[in-house]
């Protein structure tokens, strides 16, 4: 009896829809921060010091572009990205006027780790393709993605375990969420139940993400 | 035919011009095993890529078959590097990528093959290198050997006519260095392939090459037959190499044989001379002892070869020398 009366706040209904807009906001901004990320990263990498396109300018500017980018806390990016959020999704609101900022705010961390991925990727490797004639769209399709798949993967992991944790402040655009539960009825109402059910649910999404991302990343490592 | 005409090459580091190749003009014959030999930052690894511009010259020009290389443009340069097979020291296969799919890279690269075709040559190739039953594997379940195999494979699945090893057997040891070599040998033979070595080990030289050069400095200091080379080097960079295969100091043999009486002289013999019953019938003939200081009785690739030093005593000195003379075997005297 004591168990169920400690849930008396929770509201299932309203936790299921929460973990909805969670899921959707992860797993959408996700696939749109890969999508530009990604090349983003490889760009960083070309552009970098000592490497096929090395770009002094270019990589200068990129840099400050994502340092700049990656040093605005989340909060912050949220709301000075509204209009911009208003021109690409017709709303600022919602689950839909969160994707954007939740994009721009991963993309440059996840280009970075991008980036750190493929300087892993012993140059060796790149002289020994460019020794067989390869183009350089060729060395970076067939080598070098390739053999930093592994580092790719962990770094898919930490930005989708980052996005869950910028997702609970996009309750600030009503984007809703487990965070957002967490913020509005655990913390502001002193519903410790609710506080308690978000925060679990929180913690099993990460888990599932970091198993699934660690397993990914020794399936492709074949070492 | 592999010519370098006057090539050079400085590197910028810092603001300053490092020379890391002074002009140098090398012909390297079709179908030679050619050897660079050097001590690291001689030079050798740069003349090595500068063939098939993995480096690009600062000034001179290199010619391959009738081609200038230095002249080629991007394209160009591509279908070239196609005809040109490279392995390295560190093999650099792709780990993620099994076996078959890293012998088949350059020709998916390449274009031009359907899959099944590509598959045919892959078989071929790992049954040229002994590797059949290992195609489905990953690099990483292979040893140093085996890679080295793969990397072979790689290089020539585009069916080169040049094959360029970059220090191939400096992280094997002895043993498989010794089989790899083999293989090399087997497919300059077979193949009529032109090999370019580059490599710190005069053993890797006088198994393998017909020809070779030796660095230092930036510059090619000597160059000849392996012969020539191995058994009368000349310039001192040459002498350390050897002394360091034959593992013997010349100074610390010259106090040891300081009081031993006699003349010393150095016998090389080549070629069947090697096994002529010579030293008994001079001594026979001229009345003049001899006793063996040291020598060594090994093959130059197929060639053998013995070089003795012996004190020389009594007798017709000067008689049983001009008989040595005679007899196809190079003397020197050393004291």
């Amino acid at each position: 009896m004591d168990a169920l009366n400690f849930f008396a706040n929770v509201d299932w209904a309203e936790i299921w829809l929460a973990t909805v807009d969670t899921m959707v906001m992860l797993f959408g901004s996700l696939f749109f921060t890969v999508l530009l990320g990604l090349p983003l990263g490889v760009l960083l990498f070309l552009c970098g010091p000592r490497q096929m396109f090395e770009q002094k300018g270019v990589y200068a500017l990129l840099s400050l572009v994502v340092n700049i980018l990656r040093s605005l806390p989340f909060i912050i990016l949220l709301i000075v990205m509204i209009p911009f959020t208003v021109l690409i999704t017709g709303t600022s609101l919602g689950v839909a006027g969160a994707i954007p900022p939740l994009v721009v705010g991963a993309t440059p961390f996840f280009a970075r780790l991008v980036e750190t991925a493929l300087r892993e990727v012993d140059r060796g490797i790149i002289e020994a393709t460019q020794s067989m004639g390869a183009t350089t769209r060729q060395i970076i399709t067939s080598a070098l993605l390739p053999e930093a798949r592994p580092g790719i993967f962990a770094a898919i992991t930490v930005t989708a375990i980052t996005l869950v944790s910028y997702t609970a402040m996009a309750g600030v655009v009503g984007a809703g969420g487990l965070g957002d539960l967490a913020i509005r009825f655990g913390y502001q109402r002193f519903q410790t139940d609710v506080m308690v059910v978000t925060v679990v649910l929180l913690l099993v999404l990460v888990q599932v993400l970091q198993s699934v991302g660690d397993k990914l990343v020794v399936h492709f490592s074949r070492k | 035919m592999i010519e370098f005409q006057h090539v050079h090459k400085t590197y910028r580091v810092a603001g300053r011009e490092i020379p890391a190749l002074n002009p140098t003009s090398l012909t390297i014959e079709d179908g030679q095993v050619f050897g660079l030999i050097g001590h690291s930052g001689a030079g050798k690894s740069t003349m090595l890529r500068l063939i098939n511009r993995l480096e690009e010259p600062s000034g001179g020009t290199i010619i391959v078959d009738g081609e200038d290389v230095t002249a080629f443009n991007a394209n160009q340069l591509r279908g070239f590097r196609q005809q040109v097979g490279m392995i390295f020291q560190h093999f650099n296969l792709l780990a993620s990528k099994t076996v078959a799919d890293n012998v088949a890279l350059p020709l998916t690269l390449a274009g031009g093959l359907s899959r099944s075709e590509i598959d045919k040559r892959v078989t071929e190739l790992l049954a040229r290198v002994g590797l059949s039953d290992h195609a489905k594997k990953y690099p990483a379940q292979l040893s140093g050997g085996q890679k080295q195999r793969v990397g072979i494979a790689r290089a020539l699945s585009t069916n080169p006519k040049i094959l360029l090893c970059d220090e191939a057997t400096s992280a094997l040891d002895p043993q498989t260095t010794a089989s790899v070599l083999q293989l090399l040998a087997e497919i300059n033979r077979e193949l009529k392939l032109t090999i370019v070595l580059i490599t710190h080990e005069m053993d890797v030289i006088r198994r393998v090459c017909d020809r070779v050069a030796v660095m230092d400095a930036g510059q090619i200091v000597e160059q000849g037959s392996v012969a020539d080379v191995f058994l009368h080097p000349q310039h001192p960079t040459t002498k350390r190499f050897v002394q360091e295969d034959e593992q013997v100091d010349e100074g610390e043999q010259r106090d040891d044989f300081a009081h031993v009486p006699g003349r010393i002289v150095r016998l090389t013999f080549q070629g069947e001379a090697t096994y002529a019953p010579l030293l008994g019938t001079v001594a026979r003939e001229t009345g003049v002892d001899y006793s063996i200081l040291a020598g060594r009785i090994d093959r130059i690739k197929d060639v053998p070869y013995g070089q003795l030093t012996l004190a020389v005593t009594g007798g017709d000195m000067e008689a049983a020398f001009d008989r040595f003379k005679a007899a196809d075997v190079h003397m020197e005297v050393l004291r």
